[in-house]
């Protein structure tokens, strides 16, 4: 896996794809609650992610991160509040506006979910397969098998998913949630169950897509050096609420006594 | 998806019934949108005409082979006893094609078919690949229940006839071992009298029972929740309600037919 090279970053100054962004926060939380039966699962959730920006979400489990990720995706809708994304509200939009929306968006779920029917080269090239009819066969293999070789998985391509290992699994997950070139990318645990040095790797690759693309980002982890590594914002969730949210340095100088046990237990 | 609790409910039997048609019939609604958009998913559906089929094929040419023995056997012995022997190829031919084959069918599918689909859906559901293809942009309803419905209800029709033809070359390979019969005369003697509404529409039916099978089997796999216990559950309910199904609306359609076609 190679890091972002001084070529990239002059990519990334001018990085103007076409895609929308006039400033407007990318993805737009507004006080959603969400509750399962008597169970309060998110309690009045506010925050926003511009592009460019990554956001990690720390938080014990249980507390509703997938939860709140699947809110944004559209794929469960909020008791009250509103996820606005890319200036829509999941909850309200048409089926056409909310997949436009979702062809934007790189979702990786926290058991990657790949489709066990297909090969792992047919799971990242599924979106290609469903959305780009303008590429050429040739052209969605390159494609395809880039993404495999950025994640590490090059001499797996015609594996099943159930023959490789959960990592393994993660990071094909995460090849297909990159397919279509997303500008907002969500990613659930993507290093849980991965060693320290692919975690590290998929760090540096997370690090030289924001660079390259923009993209604005939300990723769920447990991992404290990896969030600090790769986020430009932490959020620390507990029981439903966003305790605290700002820059690694922010939260060492809080006096939050539950802020300061996430923060030290992996240092 | 949408429109199904989130927590666990306890309805009482009669409501929790209600509640099943309602959903079942919104669904019915979602899938007959998704198919009338294109674009269409050409090779699922192709690959579900294989895996429901052509691999269906072994399975009821083996039961609609043993009807036409059984039915032979135990023919032989009534029409023999009220001296009408003549008959038998006509009753084997008519008791195969009009309704033993088009239900034997319907049953079997429904079990291989309904539960392998059961299974699939719902293990495709928990392990969240459905919500996955949602996330992608892609319709489910259309890449994974359009396709095994067209598919089951394509195939239906066309397995009837595979096991009618069996059942009518066994029925006269047990004849002619009992008494020599030649096929030709075996063929013409059964056929003889033969109308277009003791043919076609016995097994164009079961393109109903092909939509019943694939729809029930597709819905109970898309709502299915719970891990390994909710993938099991939804094979044995898809395999129950859709052969219940099956049976039931032989009933009318039989009635129905014979209205349509006196
Ligand atoms: N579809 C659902 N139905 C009922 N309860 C749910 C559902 N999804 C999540 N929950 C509950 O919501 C809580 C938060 O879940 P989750 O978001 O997965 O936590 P985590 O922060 O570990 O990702 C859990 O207690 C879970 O049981
Ligand atoms: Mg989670």
């Amino acid at each position: 896996m190679q890091t972002a090279s001084s070529d990239t970053v002059r990519k990334s100054a001018t990085a103007e794809d076409g895609k929308p962004d006039n400033g407007e926060p990318a993805i737009d939380i507004q006080n959603v609650t969400k509750s399962f039966g008597p169970q309060k699962v998110l309690d009045g959730i506010t925050f926003q992610v511009r592009r460019g920006e990554t956001l990690a979400f720390l938080g014990r489990s249980g507390t509703g991160k997938s939860v709140l990720l699947r809110i944004i995706v559209g794929l469960q809708t909020p008791d009250t509040g509103a996820a606005i994304i890319l200036g829509k509200n999941m909850a309200e939009a048409s089926a056409d506006e909310i997949s436009a929306v979702r062809k934007q968006m790189g979702f990786l779920f926290q058991h990657a979910a790949l489709y066990d029917s297909l090969t792992v080269v047919e799971n990242v090239a599924f979106p290609l397969a469903h959305h780009r009819p303008d590429m050429s066969d040739a052209e969605k293999k390159e494609l395809v098998e880039g993404l495999m070789e950025e994640v590490g998985l090059e001499n797996y391509l015609n594996k099943m998913p159930s023959d490789i290992s959960g990592g393994m699994q993660k990071r094909v997950g995460l090849a297909r949630a990159l397919a279509l070139d997303p500008v907002i990318l969500l990613l659930d645990e993507p290093t849980a169950g991965l060693d320290p040095i692919s975690s590290g790797e998929i760090d540096e690759l997370i690090l030289k897509l924001q660079d390259q693309h923009k993209l604005a980002s939300i990723v769920v982890t447990h991992d404290m050096i990896s969030a600090k590594t790769i986020a430009t914002r932490i959020a620390i969730m507990n029981q439903g609420k966003v305790l605290i949210e700002g820059s690694y340095d922010d939260l060492q100088h809080s006096d939050e006594k539950f802020v300061s046990q996430f923060l030290h237990r992996d240092l | 998806m949408a429109g199904t609790p989130e927590y666990p409910v306890r309805p009482s039997v009669f409501t929790g019934m209600l509640e099943w048609f309602g959903e079942f019939g919104s669904f019915l609604w979602g899938v007959f949108r998704a198919a009338l958009h294109p674009p269409f998913e050409g090779r699922e559906f192709i690959r579900q005409l294989d895996e429901i089929g052509a691999r269906s094929l072994p399975l009821v040419a083996l039961a609609g082979s043993a009807i036409g023995v059984v039915l032979s056997l135990e023919a032989r012995q009534s029409l023999v006893r009220f001296g009408a022997k003549a008959l038998l190829p006509s009753a084997i031919v008519f008791a195969v094609v009009t309704e033993m084959s088009p239900i034997i069918t319907g049953l079997v599918v429904s079990g291989r078919v309904g539960a392998g689909i059961g299974a699939e859906l719902a293990a495709m559901k928990v392990t969240e690949q459905i919500d996955a293809i949602e996330v992608s942009a892609v319709d489910p309803y259309k890449l994974l229940a359009v396709t095994r419905i067209a598919a089951c209800i394509v195939c239906l029709p066309l397995l009837t006839v595979a096991a009618s033809f069996c059942g009518v070359i066994m029925g006269w390979v047990a004849t002619t071992l009992v008494e020599p019969v030649s096929l030709t005369h075996f063929i013409d003697a059964g056929f003889k009298g033969a109308r277009f509404q003791d043919i076609l529409p016995p097994t164009f039916k079961t393109s109903v029972y092909g939509l019943i099978i694939g729809s029930v089997a597709s819905f109970q796999g898309m709502r299915a929740k719970g891990g390994a216990a909710g993938v099991g559950g939804s094979a044995t309910t898809s395999v129950v309600l859709s052969s219940l199904f099956v049976i039931l609306a032989d009933v009318i359609l039989v009635k129905l037919i014979i209205l349509l076609f006196p």
